[in-house]
């Protein structure tokens, strides 16, 4: 594989490979007939990005010659010693001109130059492994919600985020709002929880079509890296989504480019199992027209549920604005005495990520769980 | 000078003797020589000369000629004293290293001599403080015995091609590899660490070339811990002198352009790593 990259276009893949560090420690290289495409995995593999630069991104594209029964050489090497490379973003937008990347499956190299300013080259020879295919199961066309946003307006609103947030909740509210909060885990302590919630009109988005009362809580660390990404290349994201559980689906869209961003999505314990264990949830309202009482009486059985009170919650919930500040101090009271139930089990459900799967197909998100489950909770 | 807590009497006898308006001048020479805890200074008058060393394989000179003083005065031929260089760099900026534009400390320093500490006199909007430093028996110094007579190859670079290239230098490799040649690939470091090997190419003909002489081509490896110190006087600097003699000892001298648009040197020297196979033959 020979591919030589010019001018700002090194930027672009700089930021691709600052945005793939966020997933993972190594960085696929998989050179196709349609484009270099670079990929990456978290640990637990929950997570899955993938960028593919096609032929018309380079100065010059060569993906390598295939015989009939080999396939093109593939590779990953460690995220840390690509991401070197690629450091400075500012620094190379100053310096390199040009960047030619080499891969010498017989020397056992991939080799990085970039060619600077005042004639000075930068040769860098990675060490790599050969490796499978990485491939992320998903079907964007099997979801049922779609939604399109300049990055700018979601990347203003994830700011308001503490950096250290693990997950947030995206949802719909009443007359097409699309919600963002943070996910409070079960089991915080309300006193000591704050939670921020943002709404978003529909019309500052370029679409939306959305399953009404859903919503999907994702690892916010993997999406921030993707939004800067977006941000900085002006495109609009769009987000595929379906029930709690199924995987959330990010992409971006342009003439040379396409990134997929898969996460797994935290499984919902109410549309899972019907019955849930606990008392006082049985009376959960059925989706109405106001959406945001849903959302909100559902995060009242998951306090309810939690605290393992013995006390129902109180009917007015459901009836009460949207306003989660309000509920605070009455969770705070069942929260005092309670007796602690059996922790509500919290799951992410896993991507299923094999060598022989074939993308596009709609490959069902198995049982397989890769995310611990919470370990017992502490009152 | 504005010294209000008087010190000495102009006739008392110092063996060294100096005043500067801005102290910053020398503790940002000294700051690009600090790697060390403790310093070996001597004074001459022609200026003063302030080493550290480590391992005895690296050797850093700050030179801070008579010139840049306002007073400078060595009543013997040379004085030599060791110092510890930390609390010399507190004391010298002990009120405040970002001075205000339109403000400066003064100094006045005197060395009674041997056994004497060092006293400093610094003043700054009118409070003074007065610093005794006590001094130590001067090492012996190693000698590189680095004459330009013996230089085989010598690059002149502005300082700004190498400030990247050192920060970005992959600390996972034990050694910086340089090479130079008259002939491709004319200058070169490399680094050989846990991800790969990296070089770094710079053709003579570059624009950040200001000299190139190199007559015979020489590769030489330096452990990349000892070179990573002259990296702060590589961040003052504005051009750097890269030299090599025949046994492949490193000379990096660093011009310094400080406020005042005067010149000052600061100067590493660097054994070359010993290369293994040739030591078994």
């Amino acid at each position: 594989m020979k591919c030589v990259i010019a001018g700002g276009n090194v930027k672009v893949l700089g930021r691709a490979v600052h945005s793939l560090s966020r997933i993972g420690d190594e960085l696929y290289l998989e050179p196709t007939e349609s484009g270099l495409s670079l990929r990456a995995v978290n640990s637990s593999r929950s997570g899955f990005a993938s960028f593919l630069f096609a032929p018309l991104f380079f100065q010059l594209y060569e993906p390598g010659s295939a015989g009939p029964e080999t396939e093109l050489f593939r590779c990953k090497v460690h995220m840390k010693s690509f991401l070197g490379i690629f450091r400075s973003l500012p620094s190379l937008e100053k310096s390199v001109g040009k960047c030619l990347i080499l891969l010498k499956p017989r020397a056992s190299r991939l080799v990085l130059q970039l060619h600077c300013k005042y004639g000075v080259t930068k040769t860098h020879n990675l060490a790599f492994q050969e490796c499978e295919r990485l491939q992320a199961v998903f079907d964007t066309q099997s979801c049922t919600s779609h939604l399109c946003a300049p990055a700018r307006l979601l990347a203003e609103a994830v700011v308001h985020f503490p950096p250290t947030l693990a997950e947030v909740t995206l949802g719909t509210g009443p007359g097409g709002k699309i919600s963002l909060r943070n996910y409070v885990e079960d089991e915080a302590e309300p006193s000591k929880t704050m939670v921020t919630e943002l709404w978003l009109a529909e019309d500052e988005f370029q679409s939306v079509a959305v399953a009404p009362g859903s919503h999907i809580t994702f690892c916010l660390k993997e999406f921030r890296g993707l939004l800067s990404f977006a941000e900085a290349s002006n495109l609009p994201l769009t987000i595929h989504f379906d029930e709690p559980g199924r995987p959330v689906i990010f992409t971006l869209d342009d003439t040379v480019l396409e990134v997929h961003l898969v996460l797994a999505t935290l499984s919902d314990l109410q549309s899972n199992s019907q019955s849930p264990s606990t008392n006082g949830v049985s009376h959960l309202p059925a989706p109405s027209d106001d959406f945001a009482d849903d959302l909100e009486s559902y995060m009242v059985a998951m306090e309810t549920s939690e605290g393992g009170s013995e006390r129902p919650p109180s009917p007015t919930f459901p009836l009460r604005a949207p306003q989660p500040a309000q509920s605070e101090p009455e969770e705070e009271e069942e929260e005092e005495g309670a007796v602690p139930g059996t922790p509500p089990h919290k799951k992410f459900r896993s991507l299923f990520f094999g060598s022989v799967m074939t993308p596009g197909r709609p490959g069902p998100a198995t049982t397989q769980e890769v995310l611990a489950e919470d370990s017992e909770g502490e009152s | 000078m504005p010294l209000s807590a008087q010190p000495p009497a102009s006739g008392e006898r110092y063996a060294l003797s100096a005043s500067l308006d801005n102290a910053r001048h020398l503790s940002s020479l000294l700051r690009a020589v600090h790697f060390q805890d403790h310093a070996t200074c001597l004074a001459t008058a022609s200026g003063l000369r302030v080493t550290v060393e480590d391992a005895k394989c690296i050797q850093a000179n700050a030179f801070i000629q008579a010139e840049i003083f306002q007073e400078f005065s060595v009543q013997e031929e040379s004085v030599m004293f060791r110092i510890s260089l930390s609390v010399l760099l507190d004391c010298l900026t002990i009120f405040g290293t970002s001075s205000l534009p339109g403000t400066s400390t003064a100094l006045r320093m005197c060395y009674r001599g041997y056994g004497y500490p060092l006293m400093l006199f610094l003043e700054e909007g009118g409070v003074v403080t007065v610093c005794k430093i006590n001094t130590q028996e001067p090492d012996e110094l190693l000698d590189f015995d680095f004459c330009s007579t013996k230089v085989v190859n010598k690059i002149i670079l502005q300082s700004e091609g190498l400030r990247e290239a050192f920060a970005e230098l992959d600390m996972t490799s034990e050694v910086l590899q340089i090479t130079m040649s008259p002939d491709k690939p004319y200058f070169r470091l490399s680094t050989f660490g846990n991800a790969g090997s990296a070089h770094l190419d710079y053709p003579r003909d570059s624009d950040l070339m200001e000299a190139f002489h190199c007559s015979q081509t020489q590769t030489n490896r330096y452990k990349i811990s000892l070179l990573k110190p002259s990296t702060k006087a590589l961040a003052l600097s504005c051009k750097v002198s890269i030299r090599t003699d025949a046994q492949g000892f490193l000379s990096l001298q660093y011009m310094i352009r400080n406020e005042d648009g005067q010149i000052c040197f600061v100067e590493y020297y660097c054994c070359p790593d010993e290369n293994i196979t040739e030591a078994e033959l």
